[in-house]
C-alpha cells in the first residue's frame, strides 16, 4: 500500500474540505461514541475486565516465545501448518507459495489489516491471482481502488451515495435501471455477486482476533459471517496473523471478547465469534482440508522490553480513534498508510520509521481521551510522546521547532533574564492592543491569527505586579 | 537461520530470555493446563430457571427470535409454523444431529435434506450443543451431526436447543467442550452465533443478511 | 512584629501564561487560597513547568526546568497552580522525568505528592464547599484535558460556582472534548486545531450561556479567539475570577 503519511498536512487539509467525509465522520461521532458508553453503563464488571485483561497480554508479552510454541505444537498435532514469516516480503511469498500450489485462481478475504500491512492484495494480482474482498466495507473500497480509512469500519468515510455510484460503475451485468435507493438492495446486491465467489474460491484468507495456545486455534470475530464462509468453503484456509494475538487460553479469549465488541461498535458481542483449529476431521462433510497459519513479526518483536511494549495489548477496536478529536476532523485516510487514529500514530512509525511518520505522533493535542477509552489501558499519548524524543535526538524535528524550542528554553532556564524579556514582549503586545483588547493578526502567530483573534496582555506581567505589590506593601 | 529461529531468537532477546528458563517454562505450563477464569460477570449467575429466560431476552436483543417447546416431539411443527409465516419452501438442510433425528417431519410436508450446504438451501436447521444466557449466543460445534455450512449458506437459520444445555457463561461453555472433546482439543470450527448476520458499512444503518442468514430462529426444548 | 503563622505556607506556581497575559488571574489565586486558610507567597524563580520542551521531545531542558521548578518550590507546603494542565506536568511527569535519576528522584516524589491545582486544592485539600462571590449571569464549563484526565477534576468547580449567588451554571454538550489547543499542536496543524475548536464554539454557543469558564488559560485563550472571530455573544474568564469575585477586569480578549 502506498504510503502517504509524510503528507499528512496535505491529506488532512483535504480531508477537512471534503463534505462526504465531513458528513460521514458526524455519524461516527454520534453512533460508536454513544452506543459504547451505553455497552459500558450495562456492564458493572467493564473496568474490572479491563484490568484482567491488561494483565494477561502482559503475562503473554512476558512469556511470548514459550506462548508460540506451544501454540504451534497445538497447530501441528491437529493437522494444521504453522509458517513462520519474519517481514512482510516472507509473509507475501508464503501466502503465494501456498496458493500456487493450490492451483488457485481467486481468493477469498476476510477483513485482514495485517494483509493491508504486507501489501498482499498488490502481490497476489501481480502474480495473476485474484484476491476478493468479502468484508462489506472492503469490498467497497476495493471497487474503489482506497484504502480503509478505520480499521473496524473501513468504508466509514463514505456516504450511501457515494457506495451507490460504485456499484453502478462496478456491476455492470446488471440492469441500468435497476432501483439501488434503499441500503438493503445495495446490501442484498453485494450478498449475491460474493455468494458466487464465496462458492467458487480455491483458497479463504483470514485474519485472527486470537491465536489460543490451550489449543492451537484462531479466532475471528464478524458481524457479516463473511469470514466463516471465507473459511470453510474453499479447500484450503490460510490464517494472516502477527505474533501479538497469541493469547494463552480460551478462558483468557473469552475475558478480552467481553471488551472488543463493547469498545469498537458498541455491541455486547459480535454476531459471530468462530473458533478455528486444523483443517476438516475424517467424516467431517464440509470445512477446508489444509489449514496454514502465517506467523508474522514485522517488527513486533523489537517493540519488547522498549518504551513501546505496551502497544502490542492492542486488540485493534478502534476506540481510541472514534474519540480522538483529530482523527474525527480529519478521517483515516490522512494518516497515510494502513494504522489511523491514536493507535497509528503510536505503530506506524514503528512499522515504517519515525522518519516518514513523523506527523502521526505530533499530531496530537495529548487530550487523553484514547487512553481513557482504551480498553487494554494503553498509555497512547506517552508513547506518542516517545516518539516525538526519538525525533528530537536524531534530529528529525522541523528546524523551526528544533530551535523555536532551544530559543524558549535558553530564557526559561533562566528566570531573570525570562522576567526582563517577559515585561518587555508583554508592554509591547497590550500597548499596539490598546482599546481593542485582541489581535486579529499578528507576525509570526500567523497559525493561530489566520482562524482565531488572539487576546492581548493585560499589560504588565504577575511577577511584575506581585515584586509592586511587596514593595508597596 | 529459519524465520521461526529468527523471531523466537529476537523474541528471547528483547525479554532478556535463553527460552530454557525453568521457572517460565513451569508458568506458560500450569496456565495452559488450569485455564484459570478471569472476572465473570454477576448478570447471568442465576437459578437456571431464570438463566433460559435471560438466554431468551439477549437473544432477542440480538435480533433473534425464540420459541420454547414443551419436547422435541414439538419441534417439527414449530419449524413448519416458521416456513409458512415467512412464505419459505417446505424444505430444510440439516445434518446428521442425533437429537434432531427424533424430529419426526413424517407429518408435515416438510422436504428435508441431508448433509452440507451447497447454496441452493433456503432453511437450514441445526442442533446447538449449548445457548449461553449471559449473551443471548449458540454454541455450535461443526462435524457430519451439525455441518457448518448450514449455519452460514441459507438465508434462514433454525436452531434447537435443549434447556438443560443453556449455560450462564462462555467460561462454563469451555469447561464442557472441554470435557466432550478432552483438553486442549476442539472441533475444526466452533461457532458462537449471537443473532442474524447483520452489516453497518452502509452509513451506519444496521442491515441484516450481510452475508450470512438473516433470519436467526432459535426453538428451546424444555 | 506579627506572629509566626501556623497558616499552611502555599507557592503558588504563576504558569507562563496567566504570567504573561492575564496576571488577575494569578492574584484571584491568591485571594481564593489566602480564603481558605493559608498564607501565599510567590518564587520569583519560576518561569514555566517545561511542557513545551516535553511535548516536543526535548527531555534535557525539561529536566533543567523541571529542577529549577523543585528547588524554588521546597520550602513550602503546598504548590498551587491555577492550571489543570500545568499542575498534571508537576504531579504526574515531574516524578517521571526522575525515575532513573537516583538523585532527584525522591526530591520530585516529595514535590509532586505537594501539588495541586487550584480549584481542587480548595475543594479536595482545605475543605471549602462555598465561595463568597456574586456574579450575575449564565456560565458553562469547559473541562480541559489534562485537569479533567491526569488530575480527577470535573465535580470541583461545578459544586463551587453553584455556590456563587446569582450565577446559573448551564452544561456545556461534550464538555469534556478537547478544545483544540494542545499547546504547539495549535501552531504545528493550525486548520485540524481549528476545526476542533469550531465544534467547542458551536457547543458553547448552543449552551446559551453569556459566559464561558474553564480551569486552563490556554484553553480559554484558544477558545476566546474562536468565539471572537465569529462574533459570537460569550464572555471569556479564568473559572478562579468568577470564584473570587473579581470580574471587574475584562473578559479574556476584550479592551480594557
Amino acid at each position: 500500500m502506498e504510503i502517504t503519511s509524510p503528507q499528512f498536512k496535505e491529506n488532512a487539509g483535504r480531508a477537512l474540505h471534503d463534505e462526504h467525509l465531513q458528513k460521514a465522520l458526524r455519524h461516527v461521532r454520534s453512533n460508536f461514541i454513544v452506543k459504547r458508553q451505553n455497552a459500558v453503563d450495562a456492564l458493572p464488571e467493564f473496568d474490572a475486565i479491563r484490568d484482567s485483561a491488561r494483565d494477561i497480554k502482559n503475562h503473554t508479552l512476558a512469556h511470548l516465545d514459550l506462548y508460540i510454541e506451544a501454540y504451534e505444537e497445538k497447530v501441528t498435532a491437529s493437522g494444521g501448518h504453522v509458517h513462520y514469516a519474519a517481514t512482510a516480503e516472507e509473509a507475501r511469498n508464503t501466502i503465494l507459495a501456498i496458493c500456487r500450489k493450490a492451483g488457485a485462481r481467486t481468493v477469498t478475504k476476510g477483513k485482514s489489516m495485517v494483509a493491508e500491512e504486507i501489501g498482499l492484495n498488490e502481490h497476489l494480482e501481480a502474480n495473476g491471482i485474484e484476491p476478493v474482498e468479502t468484508d462489506l466495507g472492503e469490498y467497497i473500497i476495493q471497487i474503489r481502488h482506497e484504502p480503509p480509512s478505520h480499521i473496524i469500519a473501513p468504508a466509514v468515510h463514505l456516504t450511501k451515495d457515494q457506495i451507490e455510484a460504485d456499484f453502478r460503475r462496478t456491476h455492470t451485468h446488471l440492469p441500468a435501471d435497476r432501483d439501488l435507493s434503499e441500503s438493503n438492495s445495495l446490501l442484498g446486491e453485494a450478498r449475491t455477486i460474493l455468494r458466487r465467489r464465496f462458492l467458487e474460491a480455491d483458497v479463504g484468507i483470514t485474519g485472527a482476533n486470537f491465536l489460543i495456545a490451550e489449543t492451537g486455534t484462531s479466532v475471528i470475530v464478524t458481524n457479516e459471517g463473511n469470514g466463516d464462509l471465507t473459511q470453510i468453503l474453499p479447500r484450503v484456509h490460510i490464517v494472516l496473523a502477527a505474533i501479538e494475538k497469541i493469547t494463552p487460553t480460551l478462558e483468557d479469549v473469552s475475558q478480552i471478547l467481553r471488551l472488543l465488541a463493547r469498545s469498537a461498535t458498541g455491541q455486547e458481542n459480535s454476531v459471530y465469534t468462530t473458533f478455528s483449529t486444523g483443517p476438516r476431521r475424517p467424516g467431517d462433510p464440509d470445512g477446508p482440508e489444509e489449514y496454514h497459519v502465517v506467523l508474522l513479526d514485522n517488527g513486533r518483536s523489537a517493540m519488547l522490553g522498549t518504551e513501546f511494549q505496551d502497544m502490542l495489548r492492542c486488540i485493534r477496536c478502534g476506540a481510541c480513534m472514534n474519540h480522538c478529536p483529530v482523527y474525527q476532523q480529519v478521517g483515516g485516510h490522512a494518516y497515510g498508510w494502513v494504522y489511523p487514529g491514536p493507535m497509528g500514530a503510536v505503530l506506524t512509525p514503528q512499522l515504517i520509521g519515525i522518519d516518514k511518520a513523523g506527523h502521526l505522533p505530533n499530531a496530537s493535542t495529548f487530550c487523553g481521551r484514547c487512553e481513557s477509552v482504551c480498553p487494554m489501558h494503553i498509555p497512547l499519548p506517552k508513547m506518542m510522546r516517545h516518539w516525538r524524543e526519538r525525533e528530537f535526538e536524531k534530529h528529525l524535528s522541523p528546524t523551526t521547532v528544533r530551535y523555536g524550542i532551544g530559543f524558549w528554553a535558553f530564557f526559561a532556564r533562566r528566570p531573570r533574564l525570562y522576567q526582563f524579556a517577559t515585561r518587555w514582549a508583554m508592554r509591547m503586545l497590550a500597548n499596539r492592543a490598546f482599546g481593542i483588547g485582541r489581535f486579529r493578526s499578528l507576525p509570526l502567530a500567523g497559525g493561530w491569527t489566520r482562524h482565531r483573534d488572539f487576546p492581548a496582555p493585560q499589560g504588565k506581567t504577575f511577577q511584575q505586579l506581585w515584586q509592586e505589590r511587596k514593595k508597596a506593601a | 537461520m529459519s524465520a521461526r529461529d529468527e523471531i523466537l531468537g529476537r523474541i528471547r532477546r528483547s525479554l532478556g530470555v535463553n527460552g530454557r528458563e525453568a521457572g517460565r517454562r513451569a508458568i506458560v505450563i500450569a496456565r495452559l493446563a488450569g485455564a484459570p477464569k478471569g472476572v465473570i460477570p454477576k448478570r447471568a449467575q442465576l437459578p437456571h430457571a431464570d438463566q433460559v429466560a435471560l438466554f431468551r431476552t439477549m437473544a432477542e436483543k440480538s435480533y433473534a427470535t425464540v420459541a420454547s417447546v414443551a419436547g422435541i416431539g414439538d419441534v417439527a411443527a414449530e419449524v413448519a409454523g416458521f416456513l409458512r409465516a415467512h412464505n419459505l419452501p417446505a424444505s430444510v438442510r440439516m445434518g446428521a444431529d442425533p437429537l434432531l433425528s427424533e424430529v419426526s417431519f413424517a407429518n408435515t410436508s416438510i422436504e428435508v435434506r441431508r448433509g452440507p450446504s451447497d447454496g441452493n438451501d433456503e432453511t437450514g436447521l441445526s442442533r446447538a450443543a449449548h445457548g449461553i444466557a449471559e449473551t443471548g449466543t449458540l454454541i455450535l460445534t461443526s462435524g457430519p451431526e451439525n455441518p457448518s455450512t448450514v449455519n452460514f449458506l441459507p438465508a434462514n437459520h433454525v436452531v434447537v436447543v435443549r434447556a438443560e444445555d443453556v449455560l450462564g457463561d462462555a467460561e462454563t461453555a469451555f469447561a464442557a467442550l472441554r470435557a466432550r472433546y478432552g483438553k486442549g482439543l476442539l472441533p475444526r470450527t466452533v461457532n458462537m452465533v449471537t443473532g442474524p448476520s447483520r452489516s453497518g458499512d452502509i452509513e451506519q444503518t444496521m442491515l441484516f443478511g450481510a452475508h450470512g442468514p438473516k433470519r436467526l430462529h432459535i426453538i428451546v426444548v424444555g | 512584629m506579627p506572629e509566626a503563622s501556623t497558616r499552611p505556607k502555599v507557592g503558588l506556581f504563576v504558569t507562563c501564561l496567566v504570567d504573561m497575559f492575564r496576571p488577575s488571574i494569578g492574584f484571584a489565586a491568591v485571594k481564593l487560597i489566602e480564603e481558605s486558610g493559608c498564607d501565599v507567597d510567590v518564587p520569583s524563580a519560576q518561569t514555566c513547568c517545561g511542557q513545551p520542551a516535553y511535548n516536543s521531545g526535548d527531555n534535557a531542558d525539561t529536566i533543567a526546568i523541571a529542577r529549577q521548578v523543585i528547588a524554588a518550590f521546597e520550602p513550602y507546603d503546598y504548590v498551587v497552580a491555577p492550571s489543570g494542565s500545568c499542575s498534571g506536568m508537576l504531579k504526574v511527569h515531574y516524578p517521571l522525568l526522575f525515575a532513573e535519576d537516583v538523585a532527584w528522584k525522591a526530591r520530585a516524589e516529595a514535590f509532586a505528592a505537594k501539588v495541586h491545582e487550584l480549584v481542587s486544592f480548595l475543594t479536595d485539600v482545605r475543605g471549602m464547599s462555598r465561595v463568597a462571590a456574586a456574579f450575575a449571569g449564565t456560565v458553562t464549563y469547559h473541562d480541559s484535558c489534562s485537569g479533567l484526565r491526569e488530575l480527577g477534576i470535573r465535580e470541583q468547580p461545578r459544586r463551587l460556582l453553584k455556590t456563587v449567588s446569582g450565577l446559573k451554571l448551564l452544561e456545556l454538550k461534550d464538555a469534556n472534548v478537547c478544545c483544540g489547543f494542545g499547546g504547539t499542536f495549535c501552531v504545528k496543524y493550525p486548520d485540524i486545531s481549528n476545526a476542533i475548536v469550531e465544534e467547542k464554539a458551536n457547543r458553547i454557543a448552543e449552551s446559551g450561556a453569556g459566559t464561558l469558564l474553564a480551569g486552563d488559560l490556554g484553553c480559554l485563550m484558544n477558545m476566546a479567539g474562536k468565539l471572537q472571530r465569529r462574533n459570537l455573544p460569550v464572555a471569556t474568564r479564568h473559572v478562579a475570577e468568577v470564584l473570587a469575585g473579581m470580574t471587574a477586569e475584562p473578559p479574556i480578549g476584550e479592551p480594557g
